[in-house]
């Protein structure tokens, strides 16, 4: 199998990879390498995992990051009340040997975060690390141990190996610069805004009820929308659920109803400064370009 | 297909890639032994004769960051199809970013003015250990105790030891700044330490078992900063010492960023990070070509806003810009581009030096325009107000 197989059977599930990103999922698999993947909110970073975990028939398990995500939650902690609960009822029964302390502290008490999950799966997981840049530095180094040896070590329990290698792939924002240790140890794919043929293609694959004359117009009048000077640059995202939006409002010609995109251009722009910069001259001459 | 150069000189793949691997670091792209070796194993695991595939499987092998990204397949081109000019050895001059060849610094001379002070106080950091006055305990750090030299203008500070003072004050501001925890914990849903007295509460209502345990952890950390510095001809006589003062702030703080903008913005973190002082000087007085010259504070910012803030500027920032506040563009630029950074931004503090002139008032029509998009405007005049800073800072 080689990277074109992938992007085919990528688009089979409905995902379009550009080529790029193809050989480098296609190289993450077949050296076991976690792959990191960089670009703006929305061109479909997370999704590519979701395709991932589709075309290779497994489970898809995802660690979302935020701001002081700690090891507790997204490893492993022991279930205290659990524990707690098993001591008074053993005291009360006077069968100490259940509250003994091997047996509160083993795996029947202890609560599976998605990394210990990930590893512990007969088969090969897809393991989303999404937006890791939102994670603190602290938890970035963490991650780098885990990732160099499956490994996880519990204090109580001793050291638990990994059942199978997950295939890791990590997205990030670029919200915050990420270390170059963490960087080295990844492959790289920067994901870009998809080209008009891609975005057709795209549309196609989501939304194949759509008339060609429309999505050409649809393509034609995002991508100039990306080029206009705005706050926050919509995505494969937004176009799809305009898509949506404009499927049920019924509309067959961009030109012709005017009034009716400006109002469901609330799909697209997601601010009141972007909403107020895109007026309807500007939308009539997108469209106008666009068709 | 098109050739590749270089198949008679080398013996085999492993030392054409060796090359390519040569060229990427001549070029900037940091590549070691572990790259070319992963990118080996990689080019075995695809089809490596197909030019195109081993192009996109070479880009995802060596590449870290979205720049190198960007820039790779001119590279390759350039090593493999002979269509741009290639080193082959290493030449006199160094990449990009590198420290330029000493033998520069006798024909930058101007690189000591424009730059921070020689001789940086490098026992700043034993010698404040022992100094009462730095009352670790409360988190006030102020230059209270300074001597009279705290209440002249800056613009008299010409002295290397003032110079030297105003590095040390930025210093110990950042050092306080990012030092001051907290005493008291805060409750938390998530967090290392039990809160025992509110554990033992919430057990009343269980019979007495602690089931339900509450937890606290140390108050969020500081915030960061992010300095702008304006170096335009109004600023001269202000420039060195903020630079100082800017190079005290990246020097103690690692999280802190610095840029400087006259008619266009650069990033000096590096820059001003560099120990050697001759180093520091010299990349400044390269990276601030046109220093001195006509000021652009709208258009800066929102060169800014468009690029380095989306990494730099986040909710948890605090961005200061250092400005007398005469500006070129329309004041409405200024304005629109300081909304943007405070909805960013957590805290946007505006320092200007004329503010502690008596009878000043933010009249120039740029600070006019700023003003209502401020949470606070400040006077940076004096080494004493630039130490008091960490007063409000504190509030942030």
């Amino acid at each position: 199998m080689d990277h074109l197989d992938l992007q085919r059977r990528l688009a089979e599930t409905g995902y379009v990879a550009g080529e790029p990103l193809a050989m480098a999922l296609h190289l993450s698999l077949v050296l076991g390498r976690p792959l990191l993947l960089e670009g703006e909110a929305g061109v479909g970073k997370t999704e590519i995992a979701k395709a991932l975990a589709t075309i290779q028939k497994t489970r898809l398990i995802r660690l979302q990051c935020y701001e002081g995500l700690d090891a507790a939650a997204a490893i492993y902690e022991w279930n205290y009340q659990r524990q707690l609960l098993a001591i008074r009822a053993a005291a009360e029964t006077a069968r100490v040997e259940e509250a003994s302390e091997e047996r509160l502290f083993s795996e029947r008490y202890l609560l599976r975060r998605p990394l210990l999950e990930a590893i512990l799966q007969p088969v090969p997981p897809v393991l989303l690390i999404d937006e890791i840049d939102r994670a603190d530095e602290a938890f970035e180094a963490f991650l780098l141990e885990i990732l160099a040896d499956f490994q996880i070590t519990v204090p109580e329990l001793g050291t638990i190996e990994a059942v199978s290698r997950p295939h890791v792939v990590l997205t990030s924002n670029a919200t915050r610069e990420l270390s170059d240790a963490l960087r080295r140890r990844c492959l790289y794919a920067f994901v870009d805004y998809p080209d008009p043929a891609m975005e057709l293609a795209i549309l196609a694959a989501r939304a194949p009820e759509l008339e060609p004359a429309l999505a050409a117009q649809i393509v034609g009048f995002v991508q100039g929308l990306r080029r206009e000077e705005l706050e926050k640059t919509p995505g494969i995202a937004e176009t799809l659920d305009w898509v949506a939006a404009l499927s049920g409002l019924g509309i067959n010609d961009l030109a012709a109803s005017l009034a009716t995109v400006q109002a469901s251009l609330v799909c697209l722009l997601k601010t009141s400064a972007d909403q107020a910069a895109v007026t309807p001259e500007v939308i009539a001459r997108l469209v106008d370009r666009a068709a | 297909m098109q050739p590749t150069r270089f198949a008679a000189r080398a013996r085999g793949p492993a030392e054409r890639l060796a090359g390519f691997m040569a060229h990427l670091r001549l070029n900037g792209i940091a590549v070691g032994p572990a790259e070319t070796t992963r990118a080996l194993a990689g080019l075995a695991a695809i089809d490596a004769t197909d030019l195109g595939r081993a192009r996109l499987a070479l880009k995802t092998l060596v590449t870290t960051t979205p720049e190198d990204w960007n820039r790779f397949d001119e590279l390759f081109d350039a090593y493999w199809l002979n269509t741009g000019r290639v080193r082959t050895r290493v030449t006199g001059s160094p990449p990009a970013g590198q420290k330029p060849p000493a033998l520069w610094s006798r024909h930058l001379p101007q690189a000591e003015g424009a730059a921070p002070v020689t001789g940086a106080p490098t026992d700043a950091a034993t010698g404040e250990d022992d100094d009462p006055a730095d009352g670790r305990g409360e988190g006030r750090l102020v230059a209270t105790g300074q001597p009279a030299t705290a209440r002249r203008d800056l613009r008299s500070l010409m002295a290397e030891a003032d110079l030297a003072e105003a590095e040390t004050i930025a210093e110990r501001l950042a050092r306080a700044i990012r030092e001051r925890h907290a005493r008291r914990r805060r409750q938390a849903r998530l967090g290392p330490e039990i809160d025992l007295r509110r554990t033992l509460r919430r057990s009343l209502a269980r019979g007495g078992e602690p089931l339900d345990l509450a937890r606290r952890r140390r108050r969020e950390p500081p915030l960061r900063i992010v300095a702008l510095l304006d170096v335009s001809g109004s600023m001269t006589v202000h420039a060195r010492v903020f630079l100082a003062f800017l190079k005290g702030l990246v020097g103690a703080d690692s999280r802190a960023d610095a840029y400087l903008f006259h008619t266009s913005l650069v990033r000096v973190t590096e820059a001003l990070t560099a120990r050697d002082p001759l180093t520091a000087a010299t990349r400044l007085s390269l990276l601030t070509r046109g220093m001195g010259g006509g000021t652009r504070i709208g258009q800066s910012l929102a060169t800014f806003n468009a690029t380095y803030a989306k990494r730099a500027v986040n909710g948890r920032t605090a961005v200061l810009i250092l400005s007398d506040g005469y500006d070129t563009d329309p004041p409405e630029l200024l304005a629109e581009a300081l909304a943007r950074l405070r909805r960013r931004a957590r805290r946007v503090v505006w320092l200007n030096p004329l503010k502690g002139w008596r009878g000043y008032a933010p009249v120039a029509r740029g600070m006019a325009a700023a003003m209502p998009h401020l949470d606070a405007f400040l006077e940076a005049s004096t080494l004493a107000s630039l130490a008091a800073l960490e007063a409000q800072f504190r509030e942030l």
